[in-house]
């Protein structure tokens, strides 16, 4: 079928046929890589090469794709998936029709994979998902995913992220081509703007208006642009929906370029994603085949084509018009708006700039309708969030859940609370532009969604949510996110410029315990002047973390500031120590420590540094005698 | 042109000579050569028509581009929030001392490593991690990444 441009007839023939190749597909037991980043890192293609060489050697037949002949008797479906968002318990393998997921799968156990389960239906206990005793060898059944709801997730690991025909088959491009044919500029536009669907790459802008606003340009030139340029430290989503389902991000930007009259889109990649870009560049190739994307699409008048630009490692170019400088080829630095991108954005036409989540909503919305969106989430945000899940907590990973879920139930439900049996301390959301959340009764049981956050100076930001524990000092945590933006500040602007330095420096000499109360209050008040005089998004959130750990951990910043003690930067490290009775000087623990921190003459006792002493416990595993003991947990 | 340039010719060319691939056309004359050369970006600015001070300062203006010259093997520890919370800066200073550096250095005096920090490579899931030559390395400790490092130094030396 490759190289036939289908019309509005034959791909509802496709589809059929896609339609039917998928159900025979799902009467054949099927084994699912998660080929995610993360699944990657940890040996995921050596598991995929492995499946497939142990289903050779048993003459079981491969199917790669859908199956669309049943005359193999003996076969197997052997995809790689996109990520499942159990990124901590990686190398994810999922079998159907069992619905059994297996963890922290190594290439070895491939062999015990087949022979046991896909062939014997027998579950092996060791690769199961165990939590307080119980075993969930069903991916539903885990805690984890139960009380999630994945809508745009829902694709990402359980399809093959490249097959174009399995998203064809599960209702891909119907969206589009609804819009198509049977709706106008103004009517996409509408919907859009009835479904509520608000810009998840922070603002929670009405997309409906921001594209209304752009269709109603009269510029013959338009320009579609998805931000893909996923900055915030601690936030992965994105990455996960152009790995994992990039058809939905495509089929987003032609139905946005249908309703705004523009026939040209750019995504902006993060340099550091190289797997969503060729993602994405494989999967513009495949529509690109079957007229999806080019010219005269499905034999109409609408022509439509996307580009993927890769960014170069600057955070700011997250901001709109920096993004949009930075696709021209310049320096990626935000300019005085008005005018808004919707008049003047990419090469100075009407631009109409969204982010990676927001057009994969897009086409869901379109084909289920405005009603079906506004049953999820709540009246002001409808619809889902995903979220990066990470830091000291059980579970990390990449959840969904409906707007309005409450800080409580992602962090203890499904993040499994806190790691190490520590007790909770906060959430910051929404990284360097966003606010911590304390684990006070009100913040716990506050709703996940744009208002509710806003109200406490947090935002949703992206969707990176970090949690801390009781042995992460808060100070510290602000004065992270102000390095961060620190070293990403353009530098147009003066009080982002300077401000954010001198904000550094006051948070440094906290920390040091130099700091004094008048140091307090001229971080506020710098807060307060940045926040309000920065030139772009990047500035004026800039100064959050500090204003909400001042607001919210004040204690924190008194131990430091009158105490000059602070009892989680200024406690003991822990270390191992070595018993002088047993020790021999043999030296060995010395020539074993990578830090240099051990030192003592030839059959003498030895002593350990604590300041150069990074507790990795190498010498305790090569003392011969037995003569060091192990740090004690602090 | 001297021969070395060659490639970047092509390169250049590839990308039919237009100002708005500017970046792309860096992006991949680093990834060809490890670092962008005066003469490489002199080249650039001639054959696009804009001024080298314009290519200049977009060169510098991102992280990724480098105008020095990198070690053979490039490590990059993520100093992401995920990563940081999990105790990233340790690995990043093991591997500094390890290589011997100092004050702005990233090099090691052998040429064979370089190390950066990375703002967040989103595999949070594996925190703290470190890729070598893009390679990511999952809930990496001190301990573990010096062994790594070991091993690859051994390979160099045996060469």
């Amino acid at each position: 079928m490759i190289g036939t441009k289908l019309t509005r007839d034959s791909f509802h023939v496709f589809q059929a046929n896609a339609r039917n190749a998928l159900k025979q597909s799902e009467q054949v037991p099927s084994v699912l890589i998660c080929a995610g980043t993360g699944c990657i890192a940890g040996g995921a293609m050596k598991i995929y090469d492995n499946i497939k060489a142990e289903c050779e050697k048993r003459g079981l037949q491969v199917y790669v794709g859908l199956k669309h002949d049943t005359d193999e008797e003996k076969s197997l479906h052997v995809k790689m998936s996109g990520c499942h968002g159990f990124c901590e318990m990686g190398p994810l393998v999922h079998i159907e029709p069992m619905g059994i997921m297996y963890i922290h799968v190594k290439p070895e156990d491939c062999h015990e994979i087949i022979e046991k389960t896909v062939l014997g239906g027998e579950i092996i206990d060791r690769l199961v998902y165990h939590l307080d005793g119980v075993a969930y060898p069903r991916q539903e059944d885990i805690p984890f995913y139960k009380k999630q709801h994945r809508v745009v997730l829902e694709n990402c690991g359980r399809s093959d992220a490249e097959d174009i025909e399995e998203y064809i088959a599960k209702g891909g491009y119907s969206g589009f081509e609804k819009a198509l044919f049977e709706m106008n500029g103004e009517e996409i536009c509408k919907t859009i703007t009835d479904s509520g669907l608000r810009g998840r790459g922070g603002g929670g802008f009405p997309a409906g208006r921001k594209w209304e606003g752009a269709r109603k340009q009269t510029s013959p030139k338009k320009y579609v642009v998805c931000n893909g340029d996923e900055g915030d430290p601690g936030a992965f989503m994105d990455r996960s929906i152009m790995e994992g389902n990039p058809h939905s991000v495509l089929e987003g930007m032609m139905i946005a370029g249908l309703a705004v009259g523009s026939d040209e889109g750019y995504i902006y990649v993060r340099a550091e994603y190289p797997l969503a870009v060729s993602r994405l560049k494989a999967a513009i190739a495949k529509a690109e085949a079957y007229g999806l994307l080019g010219d005269h699409i499905m034999g109409t008048d609408f022509s439509f084509r996307i580009h993927v630009n890769r960014g170069a490692g600057a955070f700011v170019c997250g901001e709109g018009s920096a993004l949009t400088a930075s696709i021209e080829g310049n320096r990626g630095m935000p300019r005085v708006k008005p005018p808004r991108t919707i008049e003047h954005g990419l090469w100075a036409e009407p631009t109409v700039l969204n982010n990676v989540e927001t057009f994969a909503n897009v086409p869901l919305i379109i084909r289920n309708g405005v009603d079906w969106y506004h049953s999820i989430g709540t009246r002001t945000s409808p619809g889902t969030k995903a979220f990066a899940l990470t830091g000291n907590v059980v579970n990390t990973g990449l959840i969904e859940v409906p707007m309005g879920t409450t800080i409580r139930e992602v962090v203890f439900d499904i993040g499994g609370g806190i790691r190490g049996g520590k007790k909770f301390k906060a959430v910051q959301i929404g990284g360097p532009s966003g606010g911590a959340t304390t684990a006070s009764k009100e913040h716990l049981d506050l709703p996940l969604d744009f208002d509710s956050l806003k109200s406490i100076g947090a935002m949703i930001g992206s969707g990176g949510l970090v949690v801390m524990d009781e042995d992460t000092c808060m100070v510290e945590t602000a004065r992270f996110f102000m390095e961060f933006t620190q070293k990403e500040s353009c530098g147009k602007c003066v009080p982002c410029r300077e401000g954010t330095k001198r904000m550094l420096e006051i948070l440094d000499r906290i920390i040091a315990n130099k700091g004094t109360m008048e140091d307090l209050e001229l971080l506020e008040e710098l807060a307060n002047t940045i926040s309000s005089t920065a030139l772009c998004g990047l500035g004026q959130s800039a100064c959050k973390p500090v204003q909400s750990t001042l607001k919210y951990f004040r204690n924190e910043y008194l131990a430091h500031v009158v105490d000059h003690h602070c009892p989680i930067c200024n406690r003991e490290k822990p270390h191992p120590i070595i018993d002088a009775d047993k020790c021999k000087g043999c030296g060995k623990c010395r020539k074993n420590c990578p830090m240099e921190a051990i030192s003592g003459s030839v059959k003498q006792p030895h002593t350990i540094d604590p300041e150069k002493c990074i507790n990795c416990g190498a010498c305790v595993g090569n003392c011969p005698f037995g003569a060091i003991e192990a740090a004690k947990e602090g | 042109m001297s021969n070395e340039l060659t490639r970047a010719n092509e390169i250049i060319d590839s990308y039919g000579c237009q100002q708005c691939n500017l970046i792309a056309i860096m992006q991949e004359i680093q990834a060809e050569y490890k670092y962008l050369s005066e003469e490489a970006l002199t080249l650039v600015a001639e054959k696009l028509g804009i001024s080298t001070a314009k290519v200049y300062s977009v060169a510098t203006f991102y992280e990724n581009f480098s105008l020095e010259a990198k070690g053979k093997h490039i490590i990059k520890v993520c100093a992401g929030t995920a990563c940081h919370v999990r105790k990233s800066q340790p690995i990043y200073d093991a591997i500094h001392d390890y290589l011997g550096l100092t004050g702005k250095k990233k090099t090691s005096a052998d040429g064979v490593f370089t190390l950066e920090t990375v703002a967040c490579l989103g595999a949070c899931g594996l925190a703290p991690v470190m890729t070598i030559d893009g390679e990511v390395h999952a809930k990496m400790t001190p301990e573990a990444a010096l062994a790594l490092l070991e091993d690859i130094r051994k390979e160099e030396s045996g060469k």
